[in-house]
């Protein structure tokens, strides 16, 4: 951490390429949401005849274009985790083995259930969270990406990659493809969770932590609101 | 000279004509060129009909009613004939010491080169419990199974049951029904699943179609069902597919939507995650199948489908929280409980907060 004797000391976290992602990633997850949604449990029968309408059509390509947003965007994600600075790596890689990594895991949980006074200054992710993203985020992400490319390769057919790399192997593991339903649709329900803890968390520490949160996300820089030590 | 099928149809009264027409829709049943109808017909002419031993765990037998009603009129007439079906307990004539005997006398015969048909599956509970179930001839059917399994070329799992378990093994399973693939110590014979309750008379005919012209197994998927009928959803091949993305639907039995022929997905239709051919093949004779009948495909040729909740429920039923539940009922009670848990912490937050910078003044 850098010892300038400013008031207010910046550093730049999050690189375009992150930011962006977070905000289609954010967006891609509200689209598969609402459609995941109304595919299980859909919209009213029309009326009329079957050729005036496709609404059914429409939300299910709306979700299978949503998921190759979703999948594309993982894959540069993880691309940028090779190639961008060392913040780019944290929610794969959480030092697990560390000490001090858990120490602070612990000194974020107290402050959480409001026993530290304060919390600590992290450039990048607080420990808490980077735990939280790497399971509920990273983990959920790429069960999501496997379990739907797996429900996609059903109806793209045997002879599609889709089937070939994952349908081929996931709807036996889980049973059928009835059971991957269900799990790629309790799956939604984790990310949404993962949201509302997310959002409320970010809104939180940027009000009552000693760094910004939601400016950071849109313009890169985290601004430490005070400069002392820790 | 073993007799071949053609000499079977034949003496049967069945005219080179028919006999023709059966070998060409057979081969388009299987999704091969129509050259291959003349393969098929030179096997049928040429070739000696395979031994199938037929045996019977715990099932219902309706893979048999099925298989005796193959639709097309020479299967229907010749198909027992064709095959050399020499057990099967259910329809053979011989009874008793007489029939069993006939287990033995294939086995010594055919070692090696006969088809195990299982229809049905064995109970192993019985093997902890020392009980005593499903007794052929004396001994458990398990035992029958594995030392005919032994010595077959391949075995057949007709239907659900010999394939997945079927209700026998739905949730608790008290006998221990297990699938035919699962059975410890049944020897190396591949296994060919012909899931289905029951599997369509033409898919079963023609698996055996194949395995006779071919000399080989069918091409099998992942799972071990044959690719020709297995490959495809019911959903992929459903005439009411294009209610589905229209976006019309039946929302209750004998509304609107029904009398119209809608799509069957919201009554719980689990055509879209069930491989099977019954959209394209059709049953009794390509007359109809359940969703043209205005019933929901229940899945039967799917593993556990009995035990996935309602048939007439699209989402399945969850039932680790001890009762029933679906994913939105899971997911909708996580997510309050953590709503709930985030306004109660906010709370908490801002009060310390304004405690705080009381404190701090």
């Amino acid at each position: 951490m850098s010892t300038k004797t400013k008031n207010e000391q910046s550093v730049y976290v999050y690189e375009v390429p992150i930011r962006l992602w977070h905000w289609i990633n954010a967006l891609a997850i509200t689209v598969l949401a609402i459609t995941g949604y109304l595919i299980g449990s859909p919209l009213s029968s029309l009326s009329g005849e079957a050729y005036e309408h496709f609404l059914m059509g429409y939300i299910r390509f709306a979700h299978f274009a949503a998921g190759y947003v979703f999948v594309i965007g993982f894959i540069g994600r993880i691309y940028w985790a090779f190639v961008g600075n060392s913040h780019a790596k944290q929610i794969f890689l959480p030092p697990i083995f560390s000490g001090k990594f858990w120490s602070e895991v612990w000194h974020e949980m107290k402050w959480y259930l409001f026993i530290a006074k304060e919390p600590k200054k992290y450039v990048g992710h607080n420990p808490m969270a980077i735990i939280f993203m790497h399971v509920m985020l990273v983990w959920g992400t790429f069960f999501m990406i496997f379990t739907g490319l797996a429900l996609y390769g059903e109806g793209a057919g045997f002879d599609s990659w889709q089937y070939s790399w994952f349908s081929s192997w996931i709807i036996p593991l889980f049973g059928q493809s009835q059971d991957v339903h269900t799990f790629h649709h309790l799956g939604m329900w984790v990310i949404l969770i993962f949201v509302m803890m997310h959002v409320y968390v970010a809104f939180r520490e940027d009000i009552m932590s000693r760094q910004t949160l939601i400016s950071t996300m849109i313009s890169g820089w985290r601004t430490f609101k005070d400069n002392r030590k820790d | 000279m073993t007799e071949t099928f053609y000499d079977v149809m034949r003496r049967q009264g069945i005219t080179r004509r028919s006999f023709l027409k059966f070998c060409s829709l057979t081969a388009a049943a299987m999704g091969l060129s129509p050259a291959y109808a003349a393969k098929i017909a030179d096997a049928m002419e040429n070739k000696p009909r395979i031994p199938v031993l037929w045996l019977h765990g715990l099932e219902c037998t309706c893979c048999s009613e099925s298989f005796i009603r193959s639709a097309h009129p020479l299967a229907k007439d010749v198909i027992l004939s064709m095959i050399s079906l020499d057990y099967d307990d259910t329809i053979m004539a011989a009874a008793g010491h007489q029939a069993e005997a006939i287990i033995e006398e294939t086995i010594e015969k055919y070692d090696g080169n006969f088809i195990l048909a299982c229809e049905g599956n064995p109970g192993l509970e019985q093997e902890n419990t020392g009980g005593m179930s499903c007794i052929i001839a004396g001994k458990p059917y398990t035992e029958q199974l594995r030392y005919a399994a032994k010595h077959a070329k391949a075995i057949i799992s007709w239907g659900s049951c010999a394939s997945w378990g079927c209700v026998q093994a739905a949730s608790p399973n008290p006998t221990g029904a297990t699938p035919i693939h699962k059975v410890p110590d049944l020897g190396n014979a591949p296994i060919i699943k012909v899931p289905g309750c029951p599997p369509i008379a033409e898919v079963m005919t023609a698996v055996i179609t194949y395995m006779l012209t071919f000399e080989r197994l069918p091409s099998l998927d992942r799972q071990g069902r044959p690719k020709m009928f297995y490959s495809q959803r019911i959903h992929d091949k459903c005439y009411r597919r294009g209610h589905f993305d229209a976006g019309q639907f039946v929302e209750k039995w004998d509304d609107e939507g029904a009398r119209k022929g809608y799509c069957l997905y919201k009554m719980g239709c689990k055509g879209p995650t069930t491989y099977n051919a019954c959209s394209t093949i059709r049953w009794n004779g390509g007359l109809s199948f359940p969703i043209q009948a205005g019933h929901p495909c229940i899945g039967c040729s799917e593993d556990g489908f009995w035990d996935k909740g309602g048939f007439y429920n699209r989402l399945s039923g969850i039932n680790q929280f001890g009762v029933e539940e679906n994913a939105d009922k899971v997911g909708i009670g996580a997510a309050t409980v953590v709503g709930g848990a985030i306004a109660a912490h906010a709370a908490i937050s801002a009060l310390k907060r304004s405690q705080n910078k009381g404190d701090q003044a």
